[in-house]
């Protein structure tokens, strides 16, 4: 289906709903449509341009839960000029949306599957629509299984959320730091350390990464060392976006267009393209 | 196009005192006239009513970062190549603003103003190659998942009356890229300048029905087999005079093996990552969005405008550029117009204009570079 620019150039207002303080940098935004417009469905992936007025627009992936879209959830990193104004929105304040655009991760592929998801730091944003969707049909998908990597004690996103999937008996949660602090008692290193830690099928199991390039380009190897097909890999990648629709030329990564190609692609699309420095 | 190109190619003949009969039709069917002119000591394009606008007795001089206009009096009407502009800033205005919001009390709505009406165009003087790169545009802006209403409202209204070059410029390659020195499709009407001692004239090719309808009314004349004869000399002895030419056989294959080589330093540490390359390049589509609010912030804007490669914004992320270095930068640029843009497109970036070489400030030679690379090629 063909859409014409003026369309998927225009923001949808929507409504702060609720914001919660995810980790000191980290924060997420429920949204819902104003003025009686529509928010559209997504798929586990997918990305929302997001504008702060007067500000501008960021390209934000979508943590919500894909089978009940409403309200809309985004978490995002104060990082830059419009992720930091975002981060003072207020219940009440308003925010204009795009999208939903770019491609999703291979949930329903992967039925039949163990699912390994790999995070990295805010990488498990991405990633969360995927755990409600296996979660909301988990007869389909043999073992389900989070690992998940980040700074220090105090960067763990979704902490409540975590401790609750770990509890239960159908979901496999393994959590590790770069840094320790005092209270700590759980892994201390980098998240690939994790994959030895975790009992699935390499023949039968569907990965999904996301995180910095660097990790995931070490999680894809290490996966590979256990058995699982590059074919079976997938990973989520990030570049500075303009209009989400590829037109503007930004998020080229070689031949590929992260707006549209990806943001998700099948690994050995982009594999090689991992390993050159600047592309 | 405006009509369908199913129309037959008759040519004939358009003579000199004839342009101003041209233009006058086609501001008569409601075109806006956009042609070659001279402004501040170069040739640009820009709105023209009147045949005196086209600079007759004038050729182009053009070298890797050099680039003159000189009068001559053998010159003709076309006896120059292309300027710095292309007509993509007709098609794809340079800012353009995309919407407003208002903000008032805590409620954010769009202000909707009234639509401006899109500009016809009839583009008299657009080169062989310059049809191609609207071509190339047109696989950009009409052919994938979005389709971007501005560029096609415009596009969709153009007449084109295409110019056949009979005197390439120094930095010409259109052979090589296959896109000139003669139009064959894409035109309403191609023009083909004959001049002689004694004979100064026009060969006309029609490619559309308004091509027709123009031949009609301005009752011209068939073109003699002398004219047609002189028409196919002229333009074959252009191909002949390229001033540049680049071996495309595998090139994709060939710059995407080869992003470690060590020329990209080579060339990395002579570009000046001014962008000029991005703006004169007909093909070159990347754009930018601006937001700015007035003196109350009740009131915010945002505006799309062309973007460049060559900016250390261009790649900004959280953490940084992805392409910090003027060799990243200038490799993304080149791959992607030789290369990766076939995987994007199905055609290559690059139509053999040669505006790239012309107006750099340091003359960095995109031919120089690839054959360059092509030189010491990684193995295959």
């Amino acid at each position: 289906m063909k859409t014409t620019v003026a369309g998927p150039m225009v923001p949808t207002m929507a409504r702060v709903n609720r914001v919660r303080k995810e980790t000191h940098d980290t924060f997420t935004l429920e949204l819902h449509p104003a003025y009686g417009q529509e928010i559209h469905h997504f798929a586990a992936g997918q990305f929302n341009m997001l504008y702060v007025f007067g500000f501008g627009e960021v390209a934000i992936s979508i943590s919500g839960d894909p089978t009940n879209p409403k309200p809309l959830i985004h978490t995002t990193r104060a990082v830059g000029n419009v992720t930091k104004a975002m981060a003072k929105l207020k219940t009440g304040d308003m925010i204009g949306v795009r999208g939903p655009f770019g491609s999703a991760w291979p949930v329903k592929h992967a039925e039949g599957d163990d699912v390994v998801l790999v995070a990295g730091g805010i990488g498990l944003a991405p990633l969360r629509p995927v755990i409600y969707e296996i979660l909301a049909n988990r007869r389909k998908y043999g073992k389900l299984i989070l690992l998940y990597g980040t700074r220090t004690p105090s960067d763990i996103l979704y902490r409540k959320e975590l401790e609750s999937w770990r509890s239960r008996l159908d979901m496999e949660v393994y959590v590790t730091v770069d840094r320790s602090s005092v209270n700590w008692q759980g892994n201390v290193g980098v998240v690939t350390t994790l994959i030895p830690k975790a009992g699935f099928d390499p023949q039968q199991t569907t990965a999904m990464i996301c995180g910095p390039e660097i990790m995931m380009r070490y999680v894809a190897l290490e996966l590979q060392k256990r058995g699982v097909p590059m074919s079976s890999v997938f990973a989520s990648m990030e570049r500075n976006m303009k209009c989400g629709i590829g037109l503007c030329g930004h998020c080229q990564m070689g031949p590929t267009f992260i707006c549209k190609d990806g943001p998700v692609y099948p690994y050995d699309k982009i594999r090689e393209l991992l390993l050159k420095r600047e592309i | 196009m405006s009509a369908s190109e199913s129309a037959a190619k008759s040519k004939f003949v358009l003579r000199t005192n004839q342009i101003q009969a041209l233009i006058d039709f086609l501001r008569e069917r409601g075109y806006r006239t956009a042609g070659p002119t001279i402004r501040d000591c170069a040739v640009i394009y820009d709105e023209i009513n009147n045949a005196e606008q086209i600079p007759l007795g004038v050729a182009d001089e053009q070298e890797a970062g050099f680039y003159r206009v000189k009068k001559r009096k053998e010159a003709g009407y076309f006896s120059y190549v292309v300027g710095a502009h292309s007509w993509k800033k007709f098609l794809n205005p340079p800012r353009f603003t995309l919407w407003k919001a208002k903000m008032d009390n805590g409620e954010m709505s769009l202000v909707v103003d009234e639509p401006q009406a899109v500009p016809h165009y009839a583009f008299i003087g657009v080169r062989p190659c310059e049809i191609a790169a609207i071509a190339v545009q047109d696989r950009v802006y009409l052919d994938g998942p979005y389709v971007d209403n501005l560029y096609k409202e415009r596009r969709s209204a153009i007449a084109i009356i295409a110019v056949n070059c009979a005197h390439p410029g120094g930095t010409c390659f259109c052979v090589s890229m296959d896109t000139g020195p003669e139009a064959k499709s894409g035109f309403d009407l191609a023009l083909t300048e004959i001049q002689e001692t004694n004979r100064h004239l026009f060969v006309a090719t029609t490619g559309s029905d308004l091509g027709v309808e123009i031949a009609k009314a301005l009752k011209l004349e068939p073109a003699t087999p002398d004219d047609i004869a002189d028409e196919a000399a002229t333009i074959k002895r252009a191909a002949g005079k390229m001033g540049r030419k680049i071996d495309t056989s595998h090139i994709n294959e060939l710059l995407q093996r080869n992003e470690d080589h060590p020329r990209w330093n080579h060339v990395g540490d002579r570009c000046l990552n001014c962008a000029n390359c991005t703006m004169v390049c007909p093909t070159c589509f990347c754009m930018t969005v601006e937001d700015t609010t007035d003196i109350t912030g009740k009131t915010a804007e945002r505006s799309r405008r062309w973007d460049s490669c060559f900016t250390i914004e261009f790649s900004h992320i959280h953490g940084g550029a992805v392409r910090t270095s003027a060799s990243a930068r200038y490799r993304h640029w080149m791959t992607h117009k030789l290369a990766s843009w076939q995987d994007q497109f199905g055609v290559s970036g690059c139509v053999g204009c040669g505006r790239c070489i012309t107006w750099c400030p340091v003359g960095i030679d995109i031919t120089e570079e690839a054959a360059a690379i092509r030189a010491s090629s990684r193995g295959e």
